[in-house]
């Protein structure tokens, strides 16, 4: 395996605070590597040194080999591109957007109309490019911007949260994007991200980062499937929770996480456990209803999150779990916060870590 | 008749006459301001992008600097212009004084705090982050600054329809280094001055209510550019 880039016992501080402590780190050519961590952990500094945004105190930053200092960075960045957590659009057409990098490239006219609608095609975005950028879909804006990055075919890809407040269905594109671009172009992709499920699917790898300081790399399947006090840190992720185990006499686990709360889940556990449910599991009610699922709940709405055709709920059961519902299921159950529900979930929806 | 009332009349007469030697005035107001804006924006405008862009220490108390003179009494600008365009000035060789070319620097130099401040209050709006998109997808430093630059346009045009305003209404400057030699150096405001003084109602109350018309014909564009949706009166929508 290639090494494309490195970080040596870097470090970086923003004022008092370390944000970065002595990381060392290698990327591996043609890698996706997640990068997995709760907010304020440094996901996105560590991406901003591998885009050559920001200079570290100490230690080495190298790319291809080369070590890269103040006076090759800007030529180095030709090589890197950013996708930024907050999407940001430059005040005009989406044409102006995308075509940017190849512009400062020096690119032709033509060839830069042509690379615009390639990579419009690619994020869904075909007949775009008269838009004004700054008038589409939070779903459509952060689309653009992927596709703004993509069009330079740079060897590294710097993702920072892709798909964080995105509906499905712009998820969904988002994840075929970053799936293609790197098996067709090889093109290597960080993506730093607090969502354990993109976690598990997208990356080769995983490096967890916490208070500055990477604490385990791996695949997936090790990272995931031994237990880890790190991920359970990650109060930020959706429906992550610790307990401890117990069997029950029908081969199914119940999971106290506290408060009173006890999970039964189908997968086998004794002792302590990290557990998560995607919110896309829950079902919500109003009533209590007879079903099927071994999790039921009563609890009260207490946070509401607008994400256009979606709602995502967070009801309080002692333990808070987000909810995703339609926005049509929303207005439909006239719900507000403080109001008293019940929620519902299957024992094989409990993923167990 | 009453002078007042006559005054009025003569005022529309002269207005509607289409007489080269009063449009002569108006053209020469809007020209010499129309130029010290223009200078004032080309060199305030890296000032601006340097004050604008970067973190550095004295950057508040020149923002103060600036912010203070903006608010300069056009006679007292107009005193010290005039000592140093003056043959004993330190500009004297130059032979500015008294020409238009006085007009044009001074109401430069007048207009130049109200557009540096600004246009700098223009480009801090601007999110910080655009730096590190534009940089990220290849732009050079300078490439980066004129970025930050068009995303801060609104903020910069506004200030130069400010800084025309300014120089077109303004009194002290243009009388001080210009003389307000008719058919050479007056203005809209030296004229209306001289002619009042002398009793000339005509005269005067014509090039006021031109004037008052370029003010607020400015003054309206720039208070719609900024709250379009006043415009929704008219059952248009703001765009």
């Amino acid at each position: 395996m290639t090494v494309l880039a490195e970080l040596k016992n870097l470090t970086k501080n923003y004022g008092n605070r370390t944000v970065l402590d002595d990381v060392t780190l290698q990327i591996e050519e043609g890698e996706i590597l997640g990068l997995l961590g709760p907010n304020g952990s440094g996901k996105t500094t560590l991406l901003k040194i591998l885009a050559f945004l920001e200079k570290p105190e100490s230690g080495e930053v190298k790319f291809q080999g080369e070590t890269v200092t103040e006076k090759n960075a800007e030529h180095m960045r030709l090589r890197s591109a950013m996708v930024f957590q907050r999407t940001l659009l430059f005040s005009n057409s989406v044409y102006y957007n995308v075509a940017y990098g190849l512009r400062m490239r020096k690119l032709s006219q033509n060839a830069i109309k042509e690379e615009v609608k390639k990579a419009l095609r690619l994020v869904k975005l075909e007949g775009f490019e008269k838009r004004s950028a700054k008038k589409l879909s939070g779903g459509e804006q952060q689309r653009v911007a992927l596709a703004r990055a993509l069009i330079l075919k740079t060897r590294l890809l710097l993702l920072d949260e892709p798909t964080a407040n995105l509906d499905p269905k712009n998820v969904q594109i988002i994840e075929e994007v970053i799936g293609t671009i790197n098996r067709e172009l090889k093109t290597t992709i960080v993506m730093a991200t607090h969502n354990m499920f993109q976690a598990k699917t997208l990356p080769q790898r995983i490096a967890l980062i916490n208070d500055g300081k990477i604490t385990e790399i791996g695949a997936p399947a090790e990272i995931f499937g031994k237990l880890s006090k790190n991920l359970a840190i990650f109060a930020a992720v959706e429906n992550t929770f610790t307990g401890t185990s117990k069997a029950t006499d029908a081969g199914t686990t119940i999971v106290d996480i506290g408060n009173g709360v006890q999970i039964e889940a189908t997968a086998q556990r004794q002792g302590a456990t990290s557990i998560f449910v995607n919110p896309q599991d829950i079902i919500l009610s109003k009533r209590a209803v007879a079903s099927s699922a071994r999790n039921v709940f009563k609890g009260k709405i207490i946070e509401i999150f607008d994400l256009g055709t979606l709602v995502k709920l967070k009801v309080d059961i002692g333990k808070p779990f987000m909810v995703q519902i339609t926005k049509r299921s929303f207005n439909d159950m006239a719900l507000n916060l403080n109001a008293e529900v019940f929620i519902a979930f299957k024992a094989s929806s409990v993923q167990v870590v | 008749m009453n002078p007042i009332l006559d005054g009025i009349q003569k005022a529309i007469q002269l207005i509607f006459s289409g007489d080269p030697t009063f449009y002569g005035v108006v053209y020469r107001s809007l020209l010499f301001s129309g130029v010290a804006t223009t200078l004032a924006a080309l060199w305030g405008t890296p000032i601006a992008m340097l004050i604008g862009l970067r973190e550095f220490r004295g950057k508040a108390l020149i923002k103060s600097i600036f912010n203070t003179l903006i608010g300069i009494p056009t006679v007292a600008l107009g005193l010290i212009l005039y000592l140093v365009f003056s043959r004993a000035g330190p500009l004297g060789p130059l032979g500015l004084l008294y020409t238009p070319g006085a007009i044009m620097l001074g109401e430069a130099v007048l207009v130049t705090p109200l557009i540096i401040s600004i246009m700098t209050n223009a480009i801090e709006a601007v999110d910080p982050e655009m730096m590190n998109l534009a940089r990220t997808l290849g732009a050079s430093e300078s490439q980066t600054s004129i970025a930050i630059l068009k995303e801060a346009m609104n903020g910069v045009i506004l200030g130069n329809i400010a800084g025309f305003n300014r120089a077109v209404a303004e009194l002290g400057v243009a009388l001080l280094v210009g003389g307000g030699i008719l058919g050479t150096t007056d203005v809209l405001t030296t004229d209306i001055s001289l002619y009042t003084q002398r009793g000339d109602l005509g005269f005067a109350i014509a090039f006021s209510i031109i004037l008052l018309l370029i003010v607020f014909s400015i003054n309206l564009t720039i208070i719609i550019a900024r709250n379009p949706k006043i415009l929704a009166i008219f059952g248009r929508s703001p765009q």
